[in-house]
């Protein structure tokens, strides 16, 4: 019973380590985390990169391992990043889906044409009409958009699957 | 399909290394050579776009410099910076220098060069990686995957580069050509896989030399019989074969550089 409580804390704190460029959205909404086990006080925790040379990566091992030391119970935090299953774009929860959106980054298209196309709304005033502007953006995780409606540029999470 | 035992046979786990290094260096080389066109790509978007692929593909060869790491050749870190060229298994291809000049000075970099060479070296490391995630050895199998889906977006932005180019006026269409014979005559030992090729293929590492490039035949086909250009020949024999340690003088200068600042403090943490 106690390890079950302790993992409950573990998952609690983890809502809030947040990905340190996107602070609208946890790790746990990103579908990074792919395990979480203690035993006798020890927290190994594994963890799904998005990319592969995404630089936040330390970042984030060393704010998880922050984060849950703070819990009072825990020993040891381990952190290990692994490759298998690949992580990919619709791990994100609903939740993670709508921070993404607050955040002013449209959430990633569920679905792509048999083409590879694919289409998301402005996450400013959810018209249609919008253009890519470049696939890749400031990090490697997003992609540049401009809104013919509202004027705006705009960011969405590139759609990122096994199918690919 | 069976378990690779590397630690009860020496040689398996030779032959592991081998590609893993291959691998490694391709990629690395490949992101440097990338980075260097940072802020001097033709457009703003291009730049964001060119230095992202540059900053996946160096995430690519960390992984398998961290495979090799795992394997204890050493860390990752010091495997990609202090290994001097003739240790150095990419190929020659992606050691070659963007054009004249240096980008601290006056760079007369060639962007038809650059497509080409990214395009083709993109679509070989496509057929490469669709192999490998049937590897014999799981951790690698298990990294290509990861580095499957990102490729896509990468061979998508270089074969529009490349058709557009080759669709546009004549003087874009002649730096084309000029830079597909040069980029072709560098081609013969990107499907190398050297000395160890037997084994590597025996162990069910990745498929064999011939049936890699025959893919890659196959897939060029397509889009250069619609821009109406012949497939070009991959030389039979490379003139130089990089997966053998044979390299040029362009790949020490590559070194030196990329390796200046981590020299400085190797036990600093950047």
């Amino acid at each position: 019973m106690a390890t079950d409580s302790l993992e409950k804390k573990v998952l609690g704190v983890l809502e809030e380590v947040h990905d340190p460029e996107i602070n609208t959205v946890s790790i746990i909404d990103l579908g990074m985390v792919e395990e979480v086990n203690v035993q006798d006080y020890v927290v190994n925790i594994k963890i799904l990169p998005t990319f592969l040379g995404c630089p936040a990566l330390e970042l984030i091992k060393e704010n998880i391992k922050k984060a849950v030391i703070s819990i009072d119970e825990v020993k040891e935090v381990n952190v290990e990043f692994i490759n298998h299953p690949p992580w990919t774009s619709d791990r994100i929860s609903e939740k993670g889906r709508m921070g993404l959106k607050a955040f002013g980054i449209a959430p990633p298209p569920r679905l792509m044409d048999s083409d590879g196309s694919w289409h998301v709304d402005c996450p400013f005033c959810g018209s249609t009409y919008v253009t890519m502007d470049n696939i890749f953006g400031p990090t490697a995780c997003r992609s540049i958009l401009y809104c013919k409606s509202c004027k705006n540029p705009f960011e969405a999470m590139k759609p990122i699957s096994t199918l690919m | 399909m069976t378990e690779l035992n590397l630690a009860a046979n020496s040689e398996n786990k030779d032959a592991v290394v081998s590609l893993l290094f291959q691998l490694a260096d391709d990629d690395f080389l490949y992101s440097f050579r990338g980075s260097e066109w940072l802020g001097l790509a033709p457009h703003i978007e291009e730049d964001v776009a060119s230095s992202s692929i540059s900053q996946d593909s160096m995430g690519h060869a960390a992984m398998y410099y961290q495979l090799l790491e795992e394997l204890g050749l050493g860390s990752a870190d010091s495997l990609a910076h202090l290994r001097p060229a003739k240790e150095r298994k990419n190929s020659i291809l992606v050691e070659r220098p963007n054009g004249e000049g240096y980008y601290m000075e006056v760079p007369k970099y060639d962007w038809a060069y650059a497509v080409v060479r990214n395009y083709f070296y993109t679509a070989a490391k496509k057929i490469k990686i669709e192999s490998l995630k049937n590897s014999s050895y799981q951790p690698l199998a298990e990294v290509a995957v990861k580095v499957n889906i990102e490729l896509y977006y990468h061979l998508l932005h270089w074969k529009t580069w490349f058709v557009q180019l080759l669709s546009s006026t004549d003087e874009a269409k002649q730096r084309m050509q000029a830079a597909i014979a040069q980029v072709m005559k560098d081609f013969g030992d990107v499907f190398s896989l050297g000395t160890d090729g037997k084994k590597i293929v025996e162990l069910g590492l990745i498929e064999e030399e011939r049936t890699l490039v025959q893919r890659w035949q196959e897939q060029m086909k397509a889009v250069f019989e619609s821009l109406n250009l012949e497939i070009p020949e991959i030389p039979a024999v490379p003139e130089a074969n990089g997966r053998n340690f044979e390299h040029t003088k362009d790949l020490e200068t590559a070194i030196a550089t990329l390796s200046e600042v981590y020299r400085i403090d190797t036990a600093a943490s950047w």
